[in-house]
């Protein structure tokens, strides 16, 4: 479903990507791991448009999103979403509004039908009662969660995470952990998650790939992972500096 | 080397300058552009001309009573020695139709709803909502800088004629109650002074200040934290630029206008 071939981007003088290959088939889901500053959430927003490679192309049901504009970037945009790192929810609407604002603004939905839909989602992420809550008013795993319902309310296929657990204790890691593999299953959703939460997220991911010095290291399932003989992949996995 | 260095350091700027220059015309251009395609969001539009005019009607007000009061105190205190204290209304309603109130209205909506706008669309970059509209699919300049480009159009020229009504009445207080000038003689010298030609100056004047504002405003906004200063720091920047540059560029532009406007 996605498919980013030889991606490279600069900032500057500063090359972040060097010719990034990944390939994410329909239903699965994807860790991307790699060092802090190494261009992991690059990669995120290059892959749903919100910044542009400076060559390569980014594929999403074989259109290139980075070279596409007006209605067919709308259209490939809508079947996407993400979980930014801040959850970027709307800090002046509730909970209701962040979740029902892409319905109200995308969608000819009666205001019953928002409300329903809102409601239905908010149980997905074990959030029912929190309507009326304003952003600040949440806990940081609650915030996650509720920009997973906002995202998850337009059916997206798939779904990018960057680090949706960070700062979390384990105990909320592991929970939005299962909410994303219970997710995956229900709606056979695609999803990419940048995560630092190793090895835990090795238990919900079907891949893993490895992102180091702008390239995509190795791809390979947590257990190929885990049994790697390549020093950087031992090293990084077990917090060891270079 | 050391003689290159001044040269360098001043290409660099003057680089820096024109290149902002360029993206702030850009971003303009590409407002205007969005601005001719639906959505239209008049609800958003309505909410920012409540924002930007309704919200700054106290402070207008204020200004204005006051601006008229002193600015008539002045001026009979001259015009007396010379005996032509019945000018006093034609002097206070021309300085505030052709330049105070203008002016003053553009300042205090620049330092009231301008820096408001800008932190506000800071922090909304600095926390990744605009990007979260943009990955919505929604054009983040149709919900967020379209409807206070429109709002500041309308607002300013509304803002700036009751603030120009409030100074004349405020002039009267100083002019007709505390000096005892006659009431006739106030308002004679306005009507008799006032052409159809200083009406439309002041009006040229509050409509381009609206447009100046909130693009200067929504422009450091919407880019805050982006280029070289990051997080809050970039907002306190952003909003501190904002205040200044829409200050300065309102000045300049009075003086630009005024000068092909009231000679033309």
């Amino acid at each position: 479903m996605i498919k980013i071939i030889d991606v490279h981007k600069n900032f500057g003088e500063h090359t972040v990507l060097k010719g990034v290959h990944l390939e994410i088939k329909k239903g699965q889901i994807v860790a991307l791991i790699g060092g802090s500053g190494k261009g992991k959430s690059v990669l995120l927003k290059s892959v749903i448009g919100l910044l542009k490679p400076d060559s390569g192309q980014v594929l999403i049901h074989q259109q290139d999103i980075s070279r596409l504009s007006g209605k067919k970037l709308k259209k490939i945009k809508e079947q996407l979403g993400i979980v930014f790192q801040s959850a970027a929810l709307f800090d002046s609407l509730t909970v209701f509004e962040n979740i029902a604002f892409p319905l109200k603004e995308k969608t000819k939905l009666s205001f019953s039908q928002i409300k329903e839909k809102v409601a239905q989602e908010l149980a997905n992420v074990d959030l029912k009662g929190c309507e009326e809550k304003y952003p600040a008013q949440l806990s940081g795993g609650m915030k996650k969660r509720v920009a997973l319902a906002r995202c998850l309310v337009m059916d997206p296929e798939a779904i990018l995470f960057d680090e949706p657990t960070t700062g979390l204790d384990p105990i909320i890691t592991n929970t939005i952990h299962q909410l994303i593999k219970r997710l995956q299953q229900k709606r056979n959703l695609t999803a990419l998650i940048v995560s630092h939460e190793i090895p835990t997220i090795f238990n919900i991911v079907d891949k893993v790939a490895m992102l180091h010095e702008g390239e995509i290291l190795s791809v390979g399932t947590p257990e190929e992972f885990i049994a790697s003989d390549n020093p950087t992949i031992r090293r990084f996995l077990k917090g060891e500096i270079e | 080397m050391n003689i290159i260095l001044p040269f360098q350091s001043l290409g660099k700027n003057a680089l820096t300058f024109l290149r902002e220059l360029g993206q702030m015309g850009l971003f303009l251009a590409l407002n205007l552009y969005y601005m001719i395609f639906p959505p239209y969001l008049p609800s958003r539009i309505i909410k920012q001309i409540h924002f930007i005019g309704v919200k700054s009607l106290p402070i207008v007000i204020l200004t204005g009573l006051f601006t008229g009061m002193v600015l008539t105190l002045q001026v009979y205190y001259v015009l007396v020695t010379v005996g032509a204290e019945s000018s006093v209304g034609s002097v206070t309603a021309l300085s505030l139709i052709r330049e105070l109130g203008p002016v003053i209205t553009a300042l205090m909506v620049t330092g009231r709803a301008g820096s408001a706008l800008t932190a506000q669309l800071g922090i909304m970059r600095i926390s990744d909502q605009i990007d979260a509209l943009d990955a919505m699919a929604l054009n983040p300049h149709k919900y967020l800088i379209i409807p206070n480009l429109i709002a500041g159009i309308i607002c300013l020229p509304l803002l700036t004629a009751i603030f120009v009504v409030v100074g004349i009445w405020g002039g009267h207080l100083v002019g007709v109650e505390l000096t005892g000038l006659a009431t006739g003689t106030y308002y004679g010298a306005i009507a008799d002074s006032i052409l159809f030609k200083d009406l439309t100056l002041c009006f040229y004047k509050s409509l381009s200040f609206g447009l100046l504002i909130t693009w200067i405003s929504c422009y450091k906004g919407f880019f805050a934290g982006l280029k070289s200063h990051f997080g809050a720091e970039g907002v306190s920047r952003a909003t501190t630029e904002a205040v200044v540059l829409s200050s300065v560029v309102v000045l300049i532009w009075d003086y630009i206008l005024t000068s092909i406007l009231l000679f033309a």
